[in-house]
C-alpha cells in the first residue's frame, strides 16, 4: 500500500472507531442509573456492543499503523484533537430523553453506513461492518421505539423528548461529513459515498418523527468539528475519565 | 513442542471440554464459535468467532483453549469476524442443553426493522407454558432477552436469534 493510502485508510478506521469508542463510553455512564431496571441492562448491552466494535476497529487500525500503537495505545493515549468522532457521539447523556435522541439519530445513520460499508474491498473493514450491523439492528429497534413511545407519550414526555431533538439537531449534519480522505478511499473501492445515506436518512428519521408525533427543527444552524479533530467542550473532561488511569500509572493492564 | 500423533479429529474432541464461561451448559463447540482446525507443520491453528463484538467471553475461552492443549500441542488461535456468527450456527445438542438448563433456545424471529413487532412466542422452559412475555430485549448478557412466564411466573432468559 501507497503511504497516502496507509493514512487515509488509517484515518478513516479512527473515525468510525472513535464514534463507537466514545458513545460506547457516553452509554456506559448510565450503568446503574437507568430509569428502570431493564432500561439500564439495555444501554449497558448497547455501551458494550459498541466498545467491542471500538475495539475491532483499534486493533485493525494497529495493523495499519507505521507506529504499530495497539488497540489499548489507541483509546486511552491520544490527545483531544487526535479523537475524530462526531460532535453528537460526545454530547452529555442529560435526561434519558437527550440520550435516547441522540442514540437515535446515531444508530439510524450507523445502520445505513455498515451496510454500505460491508461492500467494502477492504476485507477487514468489510468483515466488522458484518458483524457490527446485526448489532447495530437491535440498537435502532431499540431506540426507534422509544422516540416513539416518549414522542407520543404523556404530554411531559413529548415536551422533553422535542427538546431534546432541539437541542441536538446542529449535530446531525456531521453525520455525512466526507473530505479528501474519503474521496480517495471510494475510488479504491474501500469507502462508499457517505452523502448518499443523506435521503435514506431523513427518510427514516421522518417516518418515526410522524408517529412519535415530534417536529424537526425549523432552525437549522449546524455545528461541525469533530471530524477534524474541533471538539465541544464535554469530549476532555470525558477523556479525562477514560484515560486515567492510564495515564496515572503508564503501562498498567488489569 | 511437536506431536505429530494427534490428528484434526482428536483436537475437535479436546475442544468439547471448553465451555462458555457465561453459559457454563454450553461446549465452545455446541455454540458453533470454533471455525475451523488445521493442523500445519506439528502446530495446530485454531480459528474462534466472536458472538457479539464485545463479548467479554473470548479472551476467557481463548485463554481456556490454550491451557487444555499446553501439554499437547502448540496452538495459536485466531479471531475472524467474518462470516460472522449467527444463532443458527448453535448445534442441536446446544439448543437441548440450553433448554434444560432454563435458556430458551432462539427461535425463527421476524426481521427486526419491524419496530413493536410482536415480540416471538418464546415456550417457558420451565412450565412449557407458550403463553409468556417479553420483559427487555436485552438481558444479562450480550446474548439474551429477559422473558417472563405468566403461568407459572418464573422469570427466564431467552437466547435472542442473531441472523
Amino acid at each position: 500500500m501507497s503511504n497516502s493510502l496507509t493514512s487515509n485508510l488509517l484515518e478513516y478506521t479512527l473515525r468510525i472507531a472513535d464514534d463507537s469508542l466514545i458513545l460506547g463510553h457516553r452509554v456506559s455512564e448510565w450503568c446503574g442509573h437507568g430509569p428502570i431496571l431493564e432500561e439500564d441492562i439495555a444501554l449497558t448491552n448497547i455501551a458494550l456492543d459498541l466498545v467491542g466494535q471500538a475495539t475491532n476497529l483499534f486493533e485493525y487500525a494497529g495493523t495499519i499503523d507505521e507506529k504499530k500503537r495497539s488497540a489499548d495505545d489507541f483509546a486511552f493515549l491520544r490527545y483531544e484533537r487526535e479523537y475524530k468522532n462526531l460532535l453528537l457521539v460526545e454530547q452529555k447523556n442529560g435526561d434519558f430523553a437527550v440520550t435516547i435522541a441522540r442514540q437515535f439519530f446515531f444508530d439510524v445513520y450507523r445502520k445505513l453506513f455498515f451496510e454500505a460499508l460491508v461492500n467494502s474491498k477492504d476485507k477487514n473493514l468489510a468483515g466488522i461492518a458484518e458483524k457490527s450491523l446485526k448489532e447495530t439492528k437491535y440498537h435502532v429497534k431499540h431506540s426507534s421505539e422509544w422516540m416513539i413511545r416518549l414522542g407520543d407519550g404523556t404530554a411531559e414526555s413529548h415536551e422533553k423528548i422535542q427538546n431534546a431533538v432541539n437541542d441536538l439537531w446542529r449535530f446531525t449534519d456531521e453525520l455525512f461529513f466526507q473530505n479528501e480522505v474519503d474521496e480517495a478511499l471510494i475510488s479504491e473501492g474501500i469507502a462508499f459515498d457517505n452523502k448518499s445515506l443523506i435521503a435514506p436518512w431523513k427518510k427514516y428519521i421522518d417516518e418515526i418523527f410522524s408517529e412519535a408525533t415530534l417536529e424537526i427543527p425549523t432552525q437549522n444552524w449546524q455545528q461541525k468539528g469533530g471530524r477534524t479533530g474541533m471538539h465541544s467542550e464535554h469530549l476532555g473532561f470525558l477523556l479525562a475519565e477514560l484515560q486515567y488511569m492510564q495515564r496515572t500509572y503508564p503501562n498498567m493492564e488489569w | 513442542m511437536v506431536n505429530l500423533k494427534i490428528t484434526e479429529k482428536e483436537i475437535w474432541d479436546l475442544l468439547e471440554q471448553v465451555t462458555d464461561p457465561e453459559i457454563p451448559v454450553l461446549t465452545i463447540i455446541d455454540l458453533g464459535v470454533v471455525r475451523t482446525v488445521e493442523l500445519i507443520e506439528g502446530k495446530c491453528l485454531i480459528t474462534i468467532t466472536p458472538t457479539y463484538s464485545g463479548c467479554p467471553a473470548m479472551q476467557v475461552i481463548e485463554d481456556d483453549i490454550k491451557i487444555l492443549l499446553k501439554d499437547i500441542i502448540d496452538c495459536e488461535i485466531k479471531l475472524t469476524l467474518s462470516p460472522a456468527w449467527s444463532t443458527d450456527w448453535i448445534s442441536e445438542n446446544g439448543r437441548k442443553k440450553l433448554l434444560e438448563y432454563g435458556i430458551a433456545p432462539p427461535e425463527h424471529e421476524p426481521d427486526k426493522s419491524v419496530l413493536f413487532s410482536k415480540p416471538v412466542v418464546v415456550p417457558c422452559p420451565q412450565c412449557k407454558s407458550k403463553n409468556t412475555r417479553m420483559v427487555s430485549l436485552f438481558g444479562s448478557t450480550a446474548c439474551k432477552s429477559q422473558y417472563q412466564c405468566n403461568d407459572c411466573l418464573e422469570p427466564f432468559d431467552y437466547f435472542k436469534c442473531l441472523k
